[in-house]
């Protein structure tokens, strides 16, 4: 231990400057770049399927456990003050404010944040972002804009499914197993929920979409090293994701409801 | 005289304190093939990655056509990268396209041509690096290496360029395919009347498609002259180097376990 613990934390501080701003380049880059023509359209095309229609078994397999076990936990909870008219609400506020988005988006970026991370670190290592340039292709234009793009417009529908998903969950253990009639549990999902609750979370949605393929372009695209930089790329990208969705989420929910 | 397709002067690259370029100058005339040859990280890919503008030089001049591009900005690269075609060490065909949309992506992509018409095109180059058809509905993984050079090269002539570059053309391939890409390769720059710089240290290779030959030792070009004089050049450093041998001027840095 010759290091002293000061200059350590110097490091660790400029070492995470760096790369916050190496980040914010690269964002700012894809950004501008994504408003600039040419846009391919098949490209873009090809990542919404990737993100939103192969992500539908996973989210929504999420979802409706979420909403099932949500309606169980929180009726073993009110009937103690019989309070469970109150779980269809609960059900509903939850998973359109926090757990739709949050849940989808970190299912998302394990699933297609990974996937990016790896392609495109792949198309690095192996020279391929260099042969787009000399081929006159932007590879920003080409690789991360349409990733960009179907990540912010995708997630919200995703989420939206995943919501209706979830809330039919909760109707399901609330019909059948906690003897709720269904007529009922309809109309407390319903007349209590704000349009407000459903907004944010689609908001959060397209945020989360923007971060999880900016995570997996901007650590794919500065990967290096071959196999073993392809695969740190990789858990790079899932974990960063994973943490700015935490933590995003919770200054969203502030902007939101903290009045 | 005419003036040179590539000029360069005083060219030099560093990585943190390891200078890998330290002053290169190097004209290439128009419809000329160099070669640049030396040893592993003596930085020939270096050198052609700032030639290419992949890279930045940390200073001196690379004019293309008499213009300078050292400092371009890649939006006004992108005429300069027009009259270009790289064959990358490795391929790096696009493993996600079929053969042909390879071959055909510069058309595409940049060109704006239809896919039709691309088509077409793809084909017929496909066939100049002697390739049938059907091959072209294939994916690159489905090819072997050196069939996957071969693409390579069609898709790097596909826009006929003016300037073509080979980065170790027949690196890793065995001696009868790598002779068949040499071939190729001077055909394909004859065709064209490319001006052309390639990158190796297989010397076979290098006397095959140079006219000219340049050895970059310690960052700087240390010889340069006709292939032809390749054998008498009075120079310790290319005598060892051509003929393989571990003991000579060049000194293999190994670092002791």
């Amino acid at each position: 231990m010759t290091i002293p613990l000061v200059t350590q934390l110097g490091r660790m501080t400029l070492a995470l400057l760096a790369t916050i701003g190496a980040v914010s380049a690269f964002a700012w880059q894809a950004l501008r770049r994504t408003v600039q023509p040419p846009y391919y359209r098949r490209q873009i095309l090809r990542q919404m399927l990737e993100i939103g229609y192969y992500s539908l078994p996973v989210v929504g397999l999420t979802a409706i456990f979420t909403g099932m076990v949500l309606a169980l936990q929180s009726y073993t909870g009110f009937a103690r003050f019989s309070a469970e008219s109150a779980i269809p609400n609960v059900v509903v506020v939850s998973l359109t404010r926090e757990l739709g988005p949050v849940l989808a988006g970190l299912m998302v970026a394990g699933r297609v944040g990974a996937a990016m991370a790896a392609e495109i670190g792949t198309m690095r290592v192996t020279e391929q972002i260099d042969a787009l340039k000399t081929l006159s292709t932007d590879p920003f234009k080409y690789l991360v804009a349409p990733r960009l793009i179907a990540g912010v417009v995708t997630l919200p529908i995703l989420v939206l499914i995943a919501d209706i998903i979830g809330v039919m969950g909760g109707f399901l253990v609330g019909v059948y197993k906690l003897d709720f009639n269904d007529a009922t549990y309809l109309r407390n999902t319903v007349d209590f929920l704000q349009f407000q609750d459903v907004l944010s979370g689609l908001v959060k949605a397209a945020v989360f979409g923007f971060l999880i393929t900016l995570m997996g372009c901007y650590h794919g695209y500065t990967s290096k090293g071959g196999a073993q930089g392809v695969g740190i790329a990789t858990t790079n990208a899932v974990v960063s994701a994973s943490i700015l969705i935490l933590t995003a989420n919770y200054f969203i929910t502030e902007a939101f409801f903290a009045l | 005289m005419t003036a040179p397709k590539i000029s360069l002067r005083g060219v030099t690259k560093a990585f943190g304190d390891k200078q890998v370029l330290r002053g290169i100058d190097l004209d290439v005339a128009v419809g000329e093939s160099v070669v640049v040859i030396g040893g592993s990280g003596t930085g020939k890919s270096v050198l052609l990655k700032c030639i290419l503008g992949l890279m930045q030089p940390d200073a001196g001049s690379i004019k293309i056509d008499g213009e300078e591009t050292a400092n371009l900005s890649d939006s006004e690269r992108e005429h300069v990268m027009r009259k270009f075609g790289m064959l990358f060490q490795g391929g790096a065909l696009f493993d996600s396209l079929r053969v042909w949309q390879n071959v055909a992506f510069g058309p595409i992509q940049s060109d704006g041509m239809t896919p039709a018409k691309a088509h077409e095109i793809a084909i017929a180059k496909l066939g100049n690096v002697g390739l049938a058809p059907d091959i072209g509905e294939l994916f690159p993984s489905e090819l072997s290496g050196g069939m996957q050079k071969r693409v390579a090269l069609a898709r790097a002539i596909a826009r006929e360029p003016e300037i073509i570059f080979f980065d170790e053309p027949t690196t890793g391939l065995d001696p009868i395919m790598a002779d068949v890409i040499n071939e190729l390769i001077v055909k394909c720059v004859n065709a064209l009347g490319a001006t052309a710089v390639s990158i190796t240290h297989d010397m076979a290779s290098a006397r095959k498609i140079g006219h000219r030959v340049a050895m970059l030792y310690e960052g700087k070009l240390i010889w340069q002259g006709p292939v032809a004089d390749i054998d008498h050049s009075g120079n310790g450093h290319v005598e060892q180097f051509i003929h393989g041998r571990a003991d000579g001027p060049i000194q293999m840095q190994v670092r002791r376990l």
